[in-house]
C-alpha cells in the first residue's frame, strides 16, 4: 500500500496550538461542529454523552484566590503515530475501520466499517472518540445546513476529529485538475484552524522544514517526534503515542498539566 | 384429548420459558439493532456546485465580515457555512461562535415564518396567521386612531442600534408620526458617548486604537470576551502577547485576567475610585504628557487638587482591596508605557456603567496624552452617509414631537443622554409620565435583555398594542400583538456601519446569501408600506419603492464598492489633531470634576444578603438579542449549566458548608432561582457569579428552559450624572434548597 502513493512526497499533517493565545472562545468547537455534521441533542450538559470532535478543556492550577489561574486547552483527535507507524485505537480495531494513512498522517474513520465494538474508545488515551448512542435527529428544517462533504453519523458507530480529511480531498483534487500533484501550505486548513480568531491554531505538514508548525514545534523525528522547543509539549508525551498535535504555553504549570507528573517530580 | 384450563396454562407458560431460554429472544433484539440501523434515518444532504457569498454579520454590534458558503441543490441553494471573511479590516478570517452558528438561526424551527396575530391571551402562544397586507392594516389602523386622538407622542420604538438605513427609517417613521420615543438598546456606547461629549464636546464614538496599543489597562472589560468588536479584540489580544502588556482589574479570574499579563482583583464598583489614585501618581510624580495637559486641557487645576488630596494610594488601598505599592507600580507602567490605553465597560459592555467611572478612565487616557494619537483613543464621528431630506411634519406630528420623552432623555435632569430604556419600564409603570400606548421593536429583544424581569414585563402588560419585527419566536415577539417577522441577516441587505469600538470608520453590506425561506418582510420595507399606507405627509417622507431601492440611493457611489468588496472603508483615517479636536466651551479637553468620588451603590443591605451577586459574560454565551444557537450551547461548559440547572460560582471559602455541585436557592431582593454551585477559586470570598446569556423562556427546547436569566436577579441602579443603568452587581444570599 504504502508504495503506490510514492509519487506524492509522504506528508504527517500536525497542529500546534498556542495556548498562550488561546482564549478558550469555543469558536473552533462551533467551526467544527459547522463543518463535519457533528449532530446535536437537546441536553449537551453531560459532556461524556457529548459529541466533540475539538473539545475545550479548562484547566486549573488548583491554587488559592487570588493565585488562581486557569488555561484552555482544545483538543482534536491527536493523529498519533506511535512508535511503530501508528495510532493506539488503529491497533485495536477489528473492523479495519480506523487506519493509519502513511500518506498524510491522519487517522481515518470510516463510519460504514465500524460496527461500534468501542474498543478504540478504550484505548484511546485523549477521549477524542465519541459514540453514537442514538441517531442524530435535527430539528425541522435544519437538515438544510448539512454539508454535502461529510455524511452524518447513524446511531452504532464511533465518531472522531478527521483532520477535515474532507478538505485535503477536495485540495488534492483541485491540485490534480490543475495538473499539480503537491498542495500549497494554505490549500489544505483544518475549520478550526481557519476560524480560531485569535490565530492561535496552525496548521500544516511536519515534513517539511519550512512550515511554521516544524519550525514552532521543532519535532524530534528521530525520538519519536518529542518537540524540541522548550515552551511545547504534547499530552501524555511519557505513554509513547507520538501524537501530532503539539500545544505550546510559556506557563510551567500548563505545560505539566499535560502529562501525569508525580508530585515533586522534575520536569 | 381434552384441551382443559392447565394443559393451555402449562403450555403457553412452557413455550414461554423456553422461547425464553433459546438464543431467539437475543438473536431478534440483536437483529432489529442491525435492521433499524440501515433504515434511511440519517439525512444524506443533496450535493450540488458550490459557491461562496461575502457578507457581513449583524448577530451582535462586532461587523465582522463573513464568507458563507451554499450548495446549489436540485431544490434550491442551501447555505452550508459562515466562515470569516479574509482581509476583512475588522476580523481577518477571524469568527466566533455565534457567528458560526449563524445557519442554525437561518433554519431554525424559531423563526416567525408569517405574520401573525395573537389569538389568546398575551404570551399564552396562540396566533393566528395573517397576511402581509392584513398585518400593515392593523398596525396602520392602531397609528392612525392614536393620532386622531393626538396621543401620537404615546407610540415608543425600541431598537437594537439606531445607525444605519433601518433605524433611519424606523426613527424617521417616528418623526413624521410624531413621535419623540425612539430608544436605542443601552450599552457602555451610551456612556462613551456621554464621555465623548462632556470631557471633548464631540458627538462621536469611542473608538479605540488597540492594534498599536502596547499596554492596556483593562477595568473590569472583557476584552477577550466580547467587549468591543469580539473578533478583533482577540485578534488583538494575540498580538499583545508579543509586542505588549495588558492589566486586568477585576474582582474575578475571567478568561481576560487569566490571558492578561497581570490579573489584580478588586472589590468590585470600586474602579473609579482606583483610576483617580492612578491619577494621583501619575500627577504627583510628574509623569503626565505636559504637552496636553499645559496646552490641550482645562479644568487640570482643580482635578489636580481633587486627585492629589483625595485619593492618595494609601487612602485608596483600604476601599478598592489594591495594594498602595501595586497602585503606584501600576500608574509608573501606565505613563512609562510607549502607548499607553486605558478602556473600561464590564464584561461585554451591556451595561452602561457609572459615568465617573468612564470619566476618570478617560482621564488616564488624556494624562497620558493618547487622545485621538496612535494606539489611544479616538473620537469617530457618527456616520454621515445617510443624507436624506429633512422630514416636513404636519401639525399632529410636530405637537407630538415637542412633548417629552417618555424615558427622560434630554430633559433637564438628564440634558446629555440620548436613550434611556433602562427608565422605560418604571416610565410606564409608575404612570408618572404618559401611557405608552404602542410599542415597536425592532432588532431587540427588551423582555429578556433588560434588567429586572418582572418589572419589565408588567410594563409591557399595560402597553395595550406591541408590534414585535423579530424573525424568531423570542420572548419579545412571544409577548407581542402582532409580529411582522423580518428577514434574517442572511437573506436581507442591510448597511452596518461602524461596528462598536473600531478606530476607522467602515460600512459593511449584509448581502442575501439565499432566499427568504418563509413569508417574511424586511423591516425596511415594512415601514414603507406603512407611510404608503399613510398617505400624505407620512408619505412624502418615504419617497423610495423598496428598502433596496432606498438603501442604493442612500450609499451613492459607496455602493459599487459595497457590492464588490463586501465593505467600504477608509483606512486613511486619522482623527481631529488636538488643535481641532475639542469641541467644549473652552476648547479644549475638559477634566470634568463634578462628584468624581461618587460610587454606584448597590442594591440590597448586608445583612439580609451577605454575598454580592456579579455577572460574567463568555465568548460562548450571546447575551443580547440574539438567542443561543445549539452549537452555541453545546459549547458550554458542564461548570456553567447542568441539565437545567445553572451553576454560580463561589470561593470556597464563602462557600458556606455548599460541596461542589449542591443545589440551592440564589436570592437577590429582586427574586430568587434555583442554582447549583461550583467551587472556583478564581472569584473573590464573598462574590457569586453568575452566567449571562441563560435562562430564556422562548425559543424552542434546545434553549428555553436551559438556566437563569441574570436579569430576573438584579435591577437597574441609575446614574446620579447620566440616568443611564450603573448596577454592577446585588447584594445575594445562597440558601439551601
Amino acid at each position: 500500500m504504502k508504495e503506490q502513493h510514492k509519487h506524492t512526497k509522504a506528508k504527517k499533517y500536525g497542529m500546534v496550538i498556542d495556548l498562550d493565545k488561546c482564549t478558550g472562545c469555543g469558536a473552533c468547537m462551533a467551526a467544527c461542529m459547522a463543518e463535519n455534521n457533528v449532530s446535536f441533542k437537546k441536553d449537551e450538559s453531560d459532556k461524556l454523552l457529548s459529541i466533540t470532535w475539538m473539545r475545550v478543556y479548562k484547566l486549573t492550577n488548583g491554587k488559592k484566590f487570588p493565585e488562581a489561574d486557569i488555561c484552555y486547552l482544545p483538543r482534536p483527535c491527536m493523529h498519533c503515530e506511535g512508535d511503530h507507524g501508528h495510532a493506539p485505537c488503529v491497533s485495536v480495531c477489528p473492523a479495519t475501520a480506523t487506519d493509519y494513512s502513511h500518506e498524510t498522517g491522519i487517522v481515518s474513520q470510516i463510519y460504514t466499517r465500524c460496527f461500534g465494538c468501542r474498543y478504540c474508545m478504550a484505548a484511546c488515551p485523549y477521549h477524542a472518540r465519541y459514540f453514537n448512542w442514538w441517531d442524530p435527529v435535527w430539528p425541522d428544517g435544519m437538515e438544510k445546513y448539512l454539508s454535502p462533504n461529510v455524511s452524518p453519523r447513524m446511531r452504532g458507530v464511533v465518531e472522531k476529529c478527521s483532520f477535515c480529511f474532507h478538505r485535503y480531498q477536495l485540495a488534492m483534487d483541485k491540485a490534480y485538475i490543475e495538473g499539480r500533484r503537491e498542495l500549497e501550505e494554505d490549500e489544505y486548513q483544518t475549520s478550526c484552524t481557519q476560524a480560531c480568531p485569535a490565530d492561535a491554531i496552525i496548521f500544516g505538514d511536519l515534513n517539511n522544514p519550512g512550515h511554521a508548525v516544524t519550525q514552532i514545534a521543532k519535532p524530534d523525528h528521530k525520538h519519536g517526534g518529542r518537540p524540541m522547543n522548550p515552551n511545547a509539549f504534547r499530552l501524555l508525551e511519557r505513554l509513547g503515542t507520538n501524537p501530532k498535535v503539539y500545544y505550546l504555553s510559556s506557563r510551567r504549570w500548563v505545560r505539566r498539566a499535560g502529562d501525569n507528573y508525580i508530585k515533586d517530580e522534575r520536569g | 384429548m381434552k384441551v382443559c384450563r392447565r394443559s393451555f396454562l402449562s403450555l403457553i407458560i412452557g413455550g414461554a420459558a423456553g422461547v425464553a431460554l433459546s438464543p431467539l429472544p437475543l438473536k431478534l433484539t440483536d437483529d432489529s439493532s442491525i435492521w433499524t440501523q440501515m433504515w434511511p434515518w440519517t439525512p444524506v444532504p443533496e450535493d450540488g456546485e458550490v459557491s461562496h457569498v461575502d457578507s457581513i454579520c449583524t448577530l451582535c454590534p462586532g461587523g465582522c465580515g463573513i464568507t458563507v458558503r451554499k450548495v446549489a441543490t436540485m431544490s434550491g441553494d442551501r447555505a452550508i457555512k459562515i466562515e470569516g471573511m479574509k482581509g476583512h479590516p475588522v476580523n481577518d478570517g477571524g469568527i466566533c461562535v455565534l457567528g458560526l452558528s449563524g445557519l442554525q438561526l437561518l433554519y431554525s424551527p424559531t423563526r416567525v415564518k408569517t405574520p401573525l396575530k395573537r389569538a389568546g391571551a398575551r404570551g399564552e402562544g396562540r396566533w393566528e396567521e395573517i397576511s402581509w397586507d392584513e398585518a400593515i392594516a392593523e398596525v396602520v389602523k392602531k397609528l392612525e386612531g392614536l393620532r386622531e386622538k393626538g396621543k401620537s407622542h404615546t407610540v415608543a420604538c425600541i431598537s437594537g442600534t439606531d445607525s444605519g438605513t433601518t433605524a433611519h427609517l424606523l426613527g424617521r417613521f417616528l418623526t413624521v408620526y410624531g413621535s419623540p420615543n425612539f430608544i436605542r438598546i443601552p450599552s457602555i456606547q451610551d456612556s462613551y458617548e456621554l464621555t465623548m461629549r462632556l470631557m471633548q464636546g464631540v458627538q462621536a464614538s469611542a473608538g479605540f486604537d488597540v492594534e498599536n496599543a502596547d499596554f492596556v489597562l483593562s477595568f473590569g472589560s472583557g476584552l477577550i470576551e466580547g467587549w468591543g468588536s469580539p473578533v478583533r479584540m482577540i485578534k488583538a489580544n494575540s498580538t499583545w502577547k508579543d509586542r505588549g502588556k495588558v492589566v486586568q482589574i477585576e474582582p474575578r479570574l475571567s478568561n481576560t485576567a487569566a490571558k492578561s499579563d497581570k490579573w489584580i482583583a478588586i472589590n468590585p464598583g470600586t474602579e473609579t475610585v482606583l483610576a483617580l489614585s492612578i491619577a494621583h501618581v501619575i500627577i504627583q510624580k510628574s509623569l503626565y504628557s505636559a504637552d496636553f495637559v499645559n496646552n490641550y486641557s482645562s479644568g487640570f487645576k482643580e482635578f489636580k487638587q481633587i486627585v492629589l488630596d483625595e485619593f492618595s494610594p494609601d487612602d485608596v488601598s483600604e476601599i478598592t482591596g489594591v495594594s498602595a505599592s501595586t497602585i503606584e507600580s501600576l500608574a509608573k507602567s501606565f505613563a512609562g508605557a510607549s502607548k499607553p490605553l486605558a478602556v473600561c465597560g464590564r464584561g461585554q459592555g451591556e451595561t452602561p456603567g457609572s459615568l465617573n467611572e468612564f470619566m476618570a478612565v478617560h482621564a488616564l487616557n488624556a494624562l497620558v496624552g493618547n487622545i485621538n494619537k496612535t494606539g489611544g483613543v479616538w473620537a469617530v464621528p457618527d456616520p454621515d452617509y445617510i443624507k436624506w431630506p429633512e422630514v416636513e411634519m404636519d401639525r399632529t406630528a410636530a405637537n407630538g414631537m415637542r412633548k417629552a420623552r417618555i424615558d427622560g432623555a434630554g430633559s433637564k435632569r438628564y440634558p446629555d443622554v440620548r436613550y434611556l430604556l433602562d427608565r422605560l419600564p418604571d416610565a410606564i409603570n409608575s404612570g408618572k409620565e404618559y401611557p405608552v400606548e404602542a410599542l415597536f421593536v425592532a432588532g431587540a429583544n427588551p423582555v429578556y435583555t433588560i434588567p429586572d424581569s418582572n418589572a419589565v414585563k408588567e410594563a409591557f402588560n399595560r402597553v395595550p398594542f406591541v408590534v414585535s419585527f423579530s424573525s424568531y419566536m423570542d420572548e419579545t415577539a412571544a409577548n407581542a400583538d402582532l409580529i411582522l417577522p423580518n428577514h434574517v441577516f442572511l437573506e436581507r441587505y442591510e448597511d452596518v456601519p461602524a461596528p462598536v469600538g473600531l478606530q476607522k470608520p467602515i460600512i459593511g453590506l449584509s448581502k442575501p446569501v439565499v432566499k427568504p425561506q418563509f413569508n417574511t418582510k424586511h423591516v425596511g420595507d415594512a415601514i414603507l408600506l406603512m407611510a404608503k399606507s399613510f398617505g400624505g405627509m407620512i408619505a412624502d417622507a418615504f419617497p423610495w419603492d423598496s428598502y433596496e431601492a432606498c438603501l442604493k440611493e442612500t450609499l451613492g457611489n459607496k455602493w459599487d464598492s459595497l457590492i464588490n468588496d463586501g465593505f467600504w472603508f477608509d483606512s486613511n483615517f486619522r482623527p481631529a489633531d488636538w488643535k481641532s479636536a475639542f469641541n467644549t466651551p473652552s476648547g479644549k479637553f475638559e477634566f470634568v470634576n463634578k462628584g468624581l468620588a461618587e460610587l454606584v451603590k448597590i442594591e440590597g443591605d448586608e445583612q439580609s444578603y451577605p454575598l454580592i451577586l456579579i455577572p460574567y459574560d463568555s465568548m460562548r454565551l450571546a447575551s443580547g438579542f440574539i438567542g443561543n444557537p445549539p452549537f452555541a450551547i453545546k459549547t458550554v461548559e458542564d461548570t456553567v449549566l447542568k441539565g437545567n440547572d445553572i451553576v454560580v460560582e463561589v470561593n470556597p471559602r464563602s462557600a458556606r458548608g455548599f460541596r461542589e455541585g449542591d443545589h440551592g436557592i440564589l436570592s437577590t431582593p429582586k427574586g430568587s432561582v434555583k442554582v447549583r454551585v461550583h467551587h472556583f477559586d478564581g472569584i473573590m470570598p464573598g462574590l457569586v457569579a453568575l452566567p449571562r446569556g441563560l435562562g430564556h423562556t422562548a425559543y424552542d427546547e434546545y434553549l428555553a428552559g436551559k438556566g437563569v436569566n441574570f436579569n430576573e436577579l438584579i435591577g437597574p441602579v441609575e446614574d446620579p450624572v447620566s440616568g443611564l443603568n450603573a448596577a454592577w452587581g446585588i447584594r445575594a444570599k445562597l440558601t439551601r434548597a
